[in-house]
């Protein structure tokens, strides 16, 4: 190549027809394209300026939007009361049975409570107005408290008790009071005892347990995400200990031992065809295989983690596969040539070196699989439950089903609830990328 | 894998300027004497193919113990890919195949029963490039002796260490820093570690595929020394582009052609009398 270019350069070439540029020309040449090729390299970087610019913006406006809904969630509406745990209400035969201390009516004691605050109120439509400011939950803080520790019973105590879903959204301002009275969930009557609670300092906003300790509910103010929570943990952590093994074994086999022929081709094609099937089609094959056919239970973390790892697979042996090949070949020829063994040269030298690529592929493939509902709804993980999940096999739903579920339901309360879930489930993917992150610069040691 | 690929894409560049296969008279006729005694391998007609190219010929040589052979001849030529049938490196290419036979002391290296995990014990190699392990420089030593058990104990393990890098010359310069990484090395040093690394292990032969080129004229000075003093206890083949290198360090001189084995002989002869042409064009520079 030099050579050819030396002879159609050099004034010695004797090639007459010609004309040679001098480096005077050049040089006006090379001048006159500058402008034009640092102007090309500032549009180029206006527009990457500009499309980076409109992401942060949509970001901004997507999470302030998130927030400013879902803050609301994380508080809760609740009325005090002055409670009298009324030994004829609760216990009548003072046996202090455990039968008789779940089934007495709290409720009753609630009301009487909430009546004393209100002694003008008289007649049984007024007294129903007026028990519905409190939560329909509201009984069981006093049950549970009372067969914890039954010598509550003819004592007095001042409790916070959860008000109503109406009354939440009234204290939280998320509903126009001066709309006319059939259009609002309160009355002008339970408005009234409203307004005279919040001037007493008896109805208050207070940090939200519930939110963060229930299961899912029919009724906004008992919601919680725990329940999903739990469901997402039980299956991210169940997916991570299928995927990432079989991931990284299939990844290394087909590397480091698997021959190059038309087997390992195809399997090859088929694992990077696997990467780009729709997630809705593993569900169906989760149906198809794991219910139907092995008759696993539905609805349960089992099946859902199941369905993720084949989700995920695909993802995390295409990069555990790259972080395999981009381990310097002299490595392996150095440990081999030592009189290692092939399992000694990829477990002592390429998997450490590989490791922190895997890992990168695993957080992406777990932050996937995070946010996965389509599959989910297949298996049955779409159903309402009330329970928190206690191991694999529990009937669970998950973060994104969760919201997918709030975000359909007609209570105007779960609008809030909704928002919530996402800060969660946010706030989810942040910890677990986090750890991962954390976890693969330990290992991410540069010699 | 990669340099023995990028040395046959460079192949046609030597025949080109010199049509020498035709100045071959005998195919397989090696010049001099490929004889030794005190022989420790012993190659019979070895040829090698990647896929569809014939990179060794009919190569038949014996290396002797307590010497060192260097392997000369232009780019292309198969001397590393003859090295590494040595240590049955090219195993680890898919396509290569290699034909023909190879004893050390006796024992065909391509039998069963020769375990290739325990012929690279005996047979170690230095690579062109230096290649520590991504460890410590006490964990690049130790690493061959822990694979194959040879340390009792960390006292041994520490001893084995400490006489490796002693013997490599390199102790003084790292025993105040010996669980810093390897890589953290200069190139010298790092080569010096490497071969450090293959001596740990107590093998009988070294390897050694230009084991200088990536070094400055001290640093090779230095491994040219250590060369002299490995001697005595292994046979050391060494490839080297380096003629200089080749008549300063070895006791016998290889010198391949397209795969070829051109002639072999004892290094004062072999630079001072060379008895084919092609040697002769090659190491007075005409080509190459």
């Amino acid at each position: 190549m030099n050579s050819t270019s030396e002879v159609t350069h050099s004034p010695a070439s004797g090639n007459a027809g010609v004309r040679l540029v001098t480096p005077q020309e050049t040089q006006a040449i090379v001048a006159k394209s500058l402008r034009r090729r640092y102007w090309a390299e500032r549009r180029f970087r206006a527009y990457g300026a500009a499309a980076v610019l409109l992401g942060v913006l949509f970001v901004l406006f997507l999470f302030t939007t998130i927030f400013s809904n879902g803050v609301g969630a994380f508080q809760q509406a609740q009325i005090q009361l002055d409670v009298f745990y009324d030994p004829e209400l609760i216990d009548p035969a003072g046996t202090r049975a455990a039968d008789d201390l779940a089934v007495a009516d709290y409720g009753a004691i609630l009301r009487a409570s909430l009546q004393k605050e209100f002694p003008e109120v008289a007649g049984r439509r007024d007294k129903r107005e007026l028990a519905r400011l409190l939560s329909s939950s509201a009984p069981f803080v006093l049950q549970e408290r009372v067969q914890a520790n039954p010598a509550l019973i003819g004592t007095r105590d001042t409790l916070w008790v959860i008000a109503s879903d109406a009354v939440d959204l009234m204290k939280k301002e998320k509903i126009d009071r001066s709309l006319p009275a059939e259009q609002r969930p309160l009355s002008d009557q339970q408005l009234a005892w409203f307004d005279a609670l919040t001037e007493r300092g008896d109805l208050e906003l207070k940090f939200n347990r519930t939110f963060f300790t229930t299961g899912d509910s029919r009724d906004p103010e008992n919601a919680g995400v725990w329940g999903a929570v739990m469901g997402s943990v039980f299956m991210l952590l169940l997916t991570l200990l299928l995927s990432f093994p079989i991931g990284v074994a299939t990844a290394i086999y087909l590397e480091e031992f698997a021959p190059r022929n038309r087997w390992t081709d195809l399997v090859e094609v088929n694992i990077n065809n696997l990467a780009a099937v729709p997630s809705i089609v593993f569900g169906l094959l989760g149906l198809a295989v794991f219910i139907n056919f092995f008759g696993l239970p539905r609805s349960a973390p089992l099946v859902g983690a199941l369905v993720l790892t084949l989700l995920t697979l695909p993802t995390i042996i295409i990069a555990s596969r790259a972080a395999i090949k981009s381990v310097p070949p002299s490595i392996r020829e150095a440990a081999l040539g030592m009189g290692a063994s092939k399992i000694q040269t990829v477990a002592h030298h390429v998997l450490p070196l590989a490791l922190p690529g895997m890992l990168t592929g695993t957080i992406i493939g777990m932050a996937r699989a995070l946010g996965e509902s389509a599959p989910l709804l297949m298996i049955g993980m779409v159903a309402f439950i009330v329970d928190v999940p206690q191991g694999f096999t529990d009937p669970s739903t998950v973060l994104p089903v969760q919201i997918y579920l709030w975000s359909d339901s007609p209570e105007r309360g779960f609008v809030e609830k909704t928002s919530g879930a996402i800060i969660v489930l946010l706030a989810f993917l942040v910890v677990m990328n986090a750890a991962a992150v954390i976890l693969r610069n330990k290992f991410e040691k540069r010699w | 894998m990669a340099s023995v690929q990028t040395e046959r894409t460079s192949t046609p560049r030597a025949g080109a300027r010199q049509p020498a296969v035709s100045l071959v008279t005998e195919r397989g006729k090696t010049v001099g004497t490929t004889a030794v005694e005190n022989a420790i391998f012993k190659c019979q007609d070895v040829n090698v193919h990647y896929g569809d190219k014939h990179a060794i010929k009919d190569v038949t040589i014996e290396i002797a113990r307590n010497q060192v052979l260097a392997m000369i001849g232009p780019s292309g030529c198969g001397k590393s890919t003859f090295l590494r049938c040595l240590n049955r490196m090219n195993d680890t290419i898919p396509t290569a195949r290699v034909t023909g036979t190879i004893t050390l002391d006796g024992q065909d290296i391509h039998d069963k029963r020769q375990d290739v995990v325990q012929l690279r014990a005996r047979v170690g190699m230095v690579f062109q490039k230096p290649n520590p392990f991504p460890k410590s420089i006490y964990e690049n030593v130790a690493y061959g002796p822990r694979i194959h058990g040879l340390a009792g104990d960390r006292v041994e393990l520490d001893e084995i260490v400490h006489t490796s890098l002693q013997r490599a010359g390199l102790w003084d310069e790292v025993k105040d820093r010996l669980g810093q990484p390897g890589t953290s090395l200069s190139g010298g040093q790092q080569q010096r570690l490497c071969i450090a690394r293959t001596i740990a292990v107590n093998p009988e032969v070294i390897l050694m595929d230009e084991p200088c080129s990536a070094l400055d004229p001290i640093a090779t000075a230095r491994i040219e020394d250590l060369m002299e003093e490995l001697r005595q206890s292994y046979a050391i083949c060494i490839v080297t582009h380096s003629m200089q290198q080749a008549a300063r360090v070895s006791q016998r001189t290889a010198y391949f052609h397209l795969g070829d084995l051109i002639e072999v002989g004892e290094t004062d002869r072999i630079f001072t009398n060379p008895r084919h042409k092609l040697t002769e064009d090659y190491i007075t520079g005409r080509f190459g």
